[in-house]
């Protein structure tokens, strides 16, 4: 049994316009310890995923339906209680802005402390020991000094350390990570990446990473998740992924990576784009998803929506045009 | 291992993605006026309570009433009844027939305050966030004027000035004037450092043309949500002068001169100063409701509530 | 910090200066004869003369200024031209009422509406966060002698819970003072707690959208430490600042209730001096309650660093 198995996740939203389809229906999995990355272009659906997992959609503002099973346990039919002890313990979150997603009139030594006392019980006493021991985990010097700073006094990379050591502080066997290195600085993020995998080996956490940065995924994940307009269209492990992309969508998105010293050998290539953009989900869209978008699309696109079915092993895509692999007769 | 386009698909092999059902109920749609009425039940609300009050003041004549100022010595302190649907005061004269001719005193002082400050504050505001050098002479006199409570401002003004309605329409401007200020300057300021604003001034658009083209069109939302406000706090302050006092002339009725009269009977009489406090509390409820309302709507990006 | 203080505090004398020369030059500037006006219809020529001489309204303007200056900063507010007792003995006569009813009204108010907002914004959109919004937009329009006149008549008269009117110093007791202060603190509070509910409920719906609440949400926290140590220290420097500059309703709301209340404070004095037209009286007491409003909003920008730690002086 997989650790996290998502099946036919919906999250709707209600807007005056009408209800925003922001997931819909996506199935996947993570095993324990296996990083999984989920990517697309913004707005596709990645964070309210991830949001989803962690029960983190206000009543008011939607609904999510389907089944998420957590190590067996079906997180969607929890108690709000019970879900809270899962929250920063078993499952933790980092996010992309580590500027605002620390509360700047709270010391960092609070913050990281208090998930301590929270879901280990510890004494202020303890919970301080263990952030001192967290901060020199995630490589911070001076950190008996630096529990004492708010988020202002430190550096990006610091914060999204700090970010990090939130997360790990209870030792979570999942790890959504969301966005986490899009708002640092180049030099930063590699350190940043570093760190995570460096980490993971360490505490053996699995990874949901989310990110639109097909070089993050490269260098971190093992499978790849496409989303498009809330839905899954492709999934595959990393190299099949890069190396014969299936769906339309993911081999725009492939395309569309800036490539080192394509100005040196002389052809002007154009860095791809993908014409078109996404559907609004305020409507039922009849057929494929990217059908506005596609160039193979043709009337059978248009008004019959595919399913995702096995185009190698290992490797699934939802597109009535994509190339199957031939079962070796 | 070849691969090849997908053959000849027919509805068998094909993928189909599986239909899902709808989690929520549909959104209702409804038509223009009535999502206007449901976005903004406050402003329909408040707009409409104070139509009617201004229909009251201008039509009061015809309202059933008598003249306000007739007295009749020997029908004093009459509870309300058929004859005077609110009853008498001291001097016998009709509290129905004040109390509606009062609607056009709060009226006229809440329009006429709420007028004058707004276009005297703009002046002020404008010249401060045009004219740099004035700019700290003139904020420091509105941070002087504004630490005296306006109640207490408006108290010293009439203590030194006859009353009359004129005046007390005068004296509450006068407390009014720093907020208004204040609210232009910054606006004034904000939009200066507007690339369109610095892309006018480089190309040399005079002034008085910088401000009618970029800078009033900007301030007249959030001055009308602070003139709805300023009304509404005029014509409380025009009640608590005339309770004490220091407002309109007793000759002139209004809610706040009816209510003082009412005074120093209120434990036997209370219908004295029941009636006209009704009114004042629902004008300025309507003009609160109608200024929260504007705010709403002129600006759906500042958060409801305050 | 403490070169920040000093300097903040002379920042106050220019603004007390100019409301000083402004309370001081209304006697110059009001068209008329204000000798005449305070006098009234049924004085003599001689009764003006007398109240313009001790007015000094008949000598220059800057030397009369400098005069009224040199006497305010040897804490002489001048004479009452009614009773001829000096301004400062008759304030502080009535100041102790008029500091009960401010402060035990600013502690209730603030100790009612911080939570009420706070409540409105975590519901926001529910049923009771549009009745404590309904409460408070009510609260807004009622004028303090409307809710005084409706409370003492329920409370007091009818229901015989409290004392209709009148004051009684602590050193009486605890509870005949308290019992007296009941009902003009919730008037004089009414336009206070909608003002600061309406604050906090905002602020805190804008500081509850912020991705750190977010962040405190996925640590598995439960609401109350959500609303009251996440978000509600974020909130705080708004609502501070709008207690603050509320005072100013209050104090102009105290010349009402204590007028309704029959409480002996600054309010009456107020009134009593308007009746006899007692300009000296009122500009004292201006200067008084300005002074206090001015030094109350200073005190609370000095707060907000302790509140803040991105606020450094």
């Amino acid at each position: 049994m997989a650790l996290l198995e998502v099946e036919n996740l919906q999250t709707h939203f209600r807007t005056p316009e009408g209800v925003n389809r922001a997931v819909e229906g996506v199935s996947f999995h993570v095993e324990e310890g296996e990083t999984l990355a989920i990517v697309g272009e913004s707005g596709c659906g990645k964070s309210v995923t991830s949001m989803s997992l962690m029960r983190l959609i206000p009543p008011s503002a939607g609904r999510i339906a389907g089944s998420i099973r957590f190590d067996g346990r079906d997180l969607l039919g929890l108690p709000e209680r019970e879900m809270r002890s899962i929250r920063g313990n078993d499952i933790s979150m980092i996010f992309q802005e580590p500027l605002t997603s620390l509360n700047p009139v709270l010391t960092i030594g609070y913050q990281i402390g208090e998930t301590l006392r929270l879901h280990q019980g510890l004494s202020a006493a303890e919970a301080r020991a263990k952030a001192i021991e967290m901060l020199t985990l995630v490589g911070i010097s001076e950190p008996a000094r630096r529990i004492a700073c708010y988020p202002h006094e430190l550096s990006g990379g610091m914060r999204q350390r700090v970010m990090i050591a939130i997360a790990l502080a209870c030792n979570p066997r999942l790890l959504i990570a969301d966005e986490p290195t899009t708002a640092l600085d180049v030099t930063i993020q590699a350190q940043i990446l570093d760190l995570m995998r460096d980490l993971k080996q360490r505490v053996g956490a699995a990874i949901v990473l989310i990110t639109h940065d097909l070089g993050v995924v490269a260098e971190m994940a093992e499978r790849v998740m496409v989303m498009y307009a809330g839905r899954k269209v492709e999934e595959a492990p990393v190299a099949q992924l890069f190396k014969t992309p299936r769906h339309p969508y993911t081999r725009g998105l492939l395309g569309a990576i800036p490539r080192l010293g394509s100005s040196l050998t002389g052809r002007q290539e154009r860095l791809a784009e993908i014409p078109g953009q996404v559907p609004s989900l305020k409507n039922r869209i009849t057929g494929c998803v990217f059908a506005g978008r596609c160039s193979q699309a043709d009337e059978i696109c248009r008004t019959i929506a595919p399913g995702l079915e096995t185009k190698a092993p290992g490797h699934f895509a939802a597109c009535h045009q994509a190339l199957r692999e031939e079962a070796p007769s | 291992m070849t691969q090849f386009p997908s053959p000849d698909r027919t509805m068998a092999n094909l993928a189909v993605a599986e239909a899902l059902p709808d989690i929520l109920p549909p959104i209702r749609r409804r038509g223009p006026v009535r999502t206007f009425i449901a976005r903004h039940p406050t402003l329909v609300l408040g707009a409409g309570l104070l139509l009617l009050l201004v229909l009251t003041a201008v039509l009061a004549p015809w309202l059933g009433t008598l003249d306000p100022g007739a007295l009749a010595p020997a029908r004093r302190l009459r509870p309300p009844s058929g004859n005077n649907w609110f009853g008498t005061d001291q001097l016998g004269r009709d509290i129905y027939s004040r109390v509606i001719y009062g609607t056009r005193a709060s009226l006229m002082v809440g329009f006429g305050v709420s007028l004058l400050s707004s276009l005297v504050g703009l002046a002020i505001g404008l010249v401060s966030g045009f004219v740099r050098w004035s700019d700290g002479l003139i904020m420091r006199a509105m941070d002087g004027l504004m630490s005296i409570p306006p109640v207490l401002l408006a108290i010293a003004l009439m203590t030194l000035s006859r009353g009359s309605m004129g005046n007390v329409i005068l004296a509450i401007t006068i407390a009014e004037i720093p907020r208004v200020s204040r609210l232009i300057r910054g606006v004034v300021l904000s939009l200066r450092d507007q690339p369109y604003v610095d892309a006018a001034i480089a190309c040399g658009t005079r002034t008085p043309m910088i401000i009618f083209r970029h800078i009033l069109p900007n301030t007249l939302a959030p001055m009308t949500v602070q003139a709805t406000y300023i009304c509404a706090s005029a014509m409380i302050l025009e009640a608590i002068l005339s309770f004490v006092g220091a407002g309109t002339p007793p000759s002139i009725p209004s809610w706040g001169n009816i209510m003082a009269e009412g005074r120093a009977l209120w434990q036997v009489k209370p219908y004295i100063v029941f009636f006209p406090a009704l009114f004042l509390s629902t004008t300025v409820l309507a003009v609160n409701l109608l200024g929260d309302g504007l705010r709403d709507a002129l600006d759906p990006r500042m958060v409801k509530g305050v | 910090m403490l070169i920040y203080l000093l300097k903040r505090l002379l920042t106050t004398v220019p603004v007390m200066l100019l409301v000083g020369l402004f309370v001081f030059s209304l006697l110059f500037v009001v068209p008329g004869d204000p000798a005449a006006m305070i006098a009234g219809d049924q004085a003599s020529i001689a009764d003006i003369a007398r109240i313009r001489a001790s007015l000094g309204l008949d000598r220059p303007f800057p030397v009369q200024f400098w005069n009224w200056l040199w006497r305010l900063a040897h804490g002489d507010l001048g004479q009452s031209i009614f009773s001829d007792q000096p301004v400062t003995m008759l304030i502080g006569q009535r100041v102790g009422p008029t500091l009960s009813l401010m402060g035990m009204t600013m502690l209730v108010s603030v100790g009612l509406a911080v939570p009420m907002g706070v409540i409105a914004a975590w519901k926001a959109g529910s049923l009771i966060d549009r009745f404590l919004m309904a409460l408070a937009v009510l609260g807004f329009s009622l004028p303090v002698f409307v809710v005084g006149y409706m409370l003492a008549y329920v409370f007091a008269l009818n229901l015989d819970w409290l004392p209709v009117q009148g004051y009684v110093p602590m050193d009486d007791g605890l509870w005949p003072w308290l019992s007296r202060l009941i009902l003009p603190s919730a008037s004089l509070g009414c336009v206070y707690v909608a003002l600061i509910a309406r604050i906090t409920r905002a602020t805190m719906l804008e500081v509850l959208t912020q991705d750190y609440v977010r962040t405190a949400r996925a640590k598995g926290l439960g609401s109350a430490s959500i609303l009251m140590i996440h978000a509600l220290k974020n909130a705080s420097v708004p609502i501070v600042t709008v207690i603050g500059l509320g005072i100013a309703l209050l104090i102009g709301g105290t010349v009402v209730t204590e007028s309704v209340f029959a409480i002996p404070g600054l309010g009456r004095l107020t009134i009593d001096a308007i009746l006899h037209r007692d300009y000296p009286v009122i500009q004292g007491v201006v200067l008084l309650c300005s002074g206090t409003y001015v030094l109350i909003n200073l005190l609370i920008d000095l707060c907000y660093n302790l509140l803040d730690p991105r606020i450094r002086y």
